[in-house]
């Protein structure tokens, strides 16, 4: 569904040129939930970004669907990790979730519609009404999930949405996540620097290098569904994957630490 | 007493204060009551002058020239600063020009309005309306270019098209700069109209002002003072009153509703 191939972006020209993304090549397929892990600053934000059509690629293409991405397409719902700058602070929760479905060419009923049932699948519909900024972190995210599903996107990007919420919200919005994207039948790509998170909430993982950035490996979890915040991190796989990943990233980053840069 | 009596009490309680020592001042010639009247004698004068039409006449060319001057920089400079801040581009094309033209203070212009359009509500207009004009301008250019990064491409990610971004995020998002610039620019655009009548002659509250100076109505001459000062003190709350209803949603205005 979405090919990611030979992708590079390079900021600057010359002799401090920074690459950020060199080379990277990774396909989701139609209905998958994909996780890209990867060591802080390591380009995922501008991954996410090329793969929006919010940023071009400096060489290679992102296809989707067979067509090449060279702006933000119809069928992409992106969530942030600023959730408090993403959502607009004068407008309501309504207001917010429906501000992407003015040019969608809905009638007005399938537009409320859309919107109502966006907002109870996060369960906000006591909050519709409310602010942004009289709700908590946890359910701002929430508007900003709505937000996205509302939009009916065939592929969601994520861009490590979870990072700026406490534990026990975090653990909320994944299972949350799970079942809305179980509801919503979406694709998903969710990246991340929490090596548990990608585990958990991941049916692929993409691990990638420190920058320049590239596919280190790919990973299948073939933890049982649905997943369960005691039941599956208790698991020897979840362990034993979560243990490959956190080796795999620190060799890399070792290795790297000896060269000269 | 609740809280907000009290304020208002303790408000009130300050001006009583000094209205008080500047009667008891003039009174014992403290101050030479020939330059400086009683209060009392003053707003007796200030009641007096509320019955005349001539006096509301003033209020109304002063009023004129101000909601002329500032509709007009408004019309301007909005668009204007628009323009210039959305692109870095035209912001740096236009920069020195805006850096060399602002400071120049309006009155010096008096001379080439006087000329060009002689000593009425045009001469006045036109110096209000350039002094009022910068200040809405380097707002709404602050605005431009403070507009969230995220808000922006939020919009574009759902696809919104580059006019919808305009209107639905970047121009809410300035509100509260443009608010700042049109509470300043009011401010602004009555002084000028105000100095334009004192100093051309143009029909308005200044020109009775210095009319009542030639006429030695010491009295008039300050009831007309104090008009000026409550004209200025009225629009300002009725702008403050406005930002806070109209951008209740904005963190130094949240629970001020």
């Amino acid at each position: 569904m979405l090919e990611v191939s030979g992708l590079s972006k390079t900021y600057g020209e010359g002799a401090r040129a920074t690459h950020a993304i060199a080379e990277l090549s990774f396909t989701v397929h139609e209905g998958e939930f994909v996780c890209v892990v990867g060591p802080s600053g390591c380009g995922k934000t501008t991954l996410l970004r090329c793969l929006a059509g919010l940023l071009p690629p400096s060489a290679g293409r992102v296809t989707l669907r067979g067509r090449p991405v060279s702006g933000p397409p119809e069928e992409v719902g992106f969530v942030f990790q600023e959730y408090s700058r993403s959502l607009m602070p004068w407008l309501s929760v309504r207001e917010n979730i429906a501000l992407p479905l003015r040019h969608k060419r809905l009638g007005r009923a399938e537009r409320d519609r859309l919107v109502e049932e966006a907002v109870e699948s996060v369960a906000l519909t006591g909050f519709i009404d409310h602010y942004p900024w009289e709700l908590s972190g946890g359910m701002q995210q929430r508007v900003a999930i709505a937000r996205a599903l509302a939009y009916q996107p065939e592929i969601l990007l994520m861009d490590e949405p979870f990072a700026s919420v406490d534990a026990q919200t975090r653990a909320d919005l994944e299972d949350l996540l799970l079942r809305v994207r179980a509801a919503y039948g979406v694709t998903v790509v969710f990246v991340t620097h929490d090596i548990d998170e990608a585990v958990y909430l991941g049916q692929r993982i993409v691990v990638l290098t420190p920058p320049p950035t590239s596919v280190q490996e790919v990973l299948d979890v073939t933890l049982p569904e649905p997943r369960d915040q005691v039941e599956t991190k208790e698991l020897p796989e979840f362990a034993h994957l979560r243990a490959h990943i956190f080796r795999s990233i620190k060799r890399r980053q070792s290795l790297q630490g000896q060269g000269p840069g | 007493m609740s809280r907000r009596a009290r304020g208002w009490a303790q408000t009130w309680a300050g001006v009583a204060a000094v209205l008080v020592l500047a009667e008891v001042a003039a009174r014992t010639e403290l101050v030479p009551s020939r330059y400086f009247p009683p209060m009392s004698r003053t707003f007796a004068e200030l009641a007096g002058q509320l019955g005349e039409g001539a006096f509301w006449a003033a209020v109304g060319q002063t009023l004129q020239g101000w909601a002329l001057g500032l509709g007009i920089a408004a019309a301007f400079a909005v668009p204007a600063g628009m323009i210039l801040g959305t692109s870095v581009v035209r912001y740096r094309a236009f920069r020195v020009i805006i850096e060399f033209l602002r400071p120049i203070p309006s009155v010096a212009l008096i001379p080439l309005a006087i000329l060009v359009y002689g000593a009425g509500l045009e001469s006045k207009v036109f110096l209000a309306a350039f002094a009022a004009f910068w200040p809405l301008l380097i707002q709404t250019l602050y605005g431009m270019q403070d507009v969230d990064p995220v808000a922006v491409d939020t919009a574009r990610v759902f696809g919104l098209s580059r006019l919808e971004r305009l209107t639905r995020v970047v121009l809410p998002g300035a509100v509260p700069y443009l608010a700042t610039g049109l509470r300043i620019s009011s401010s602004v655009s009555l002084i000028l109209a105000v100095t334009a009548e004192l100093v051309i002659g143009a029909p308005g509250l200044g020109r009775e002002i210095n009319a009542a100076r030639v006429g030695g109505a010491t009295e008039l001459l300050y009831a007309l003072i104090i008009v000026t000062g409550l004209l200025g003190w009225a629009l300002n709350s009725g702008f403050a009153t406005a930002e806070r209803r109209v951008l209740h949603w904005h963190p130094a205005q949240r629970g001020a509703r």
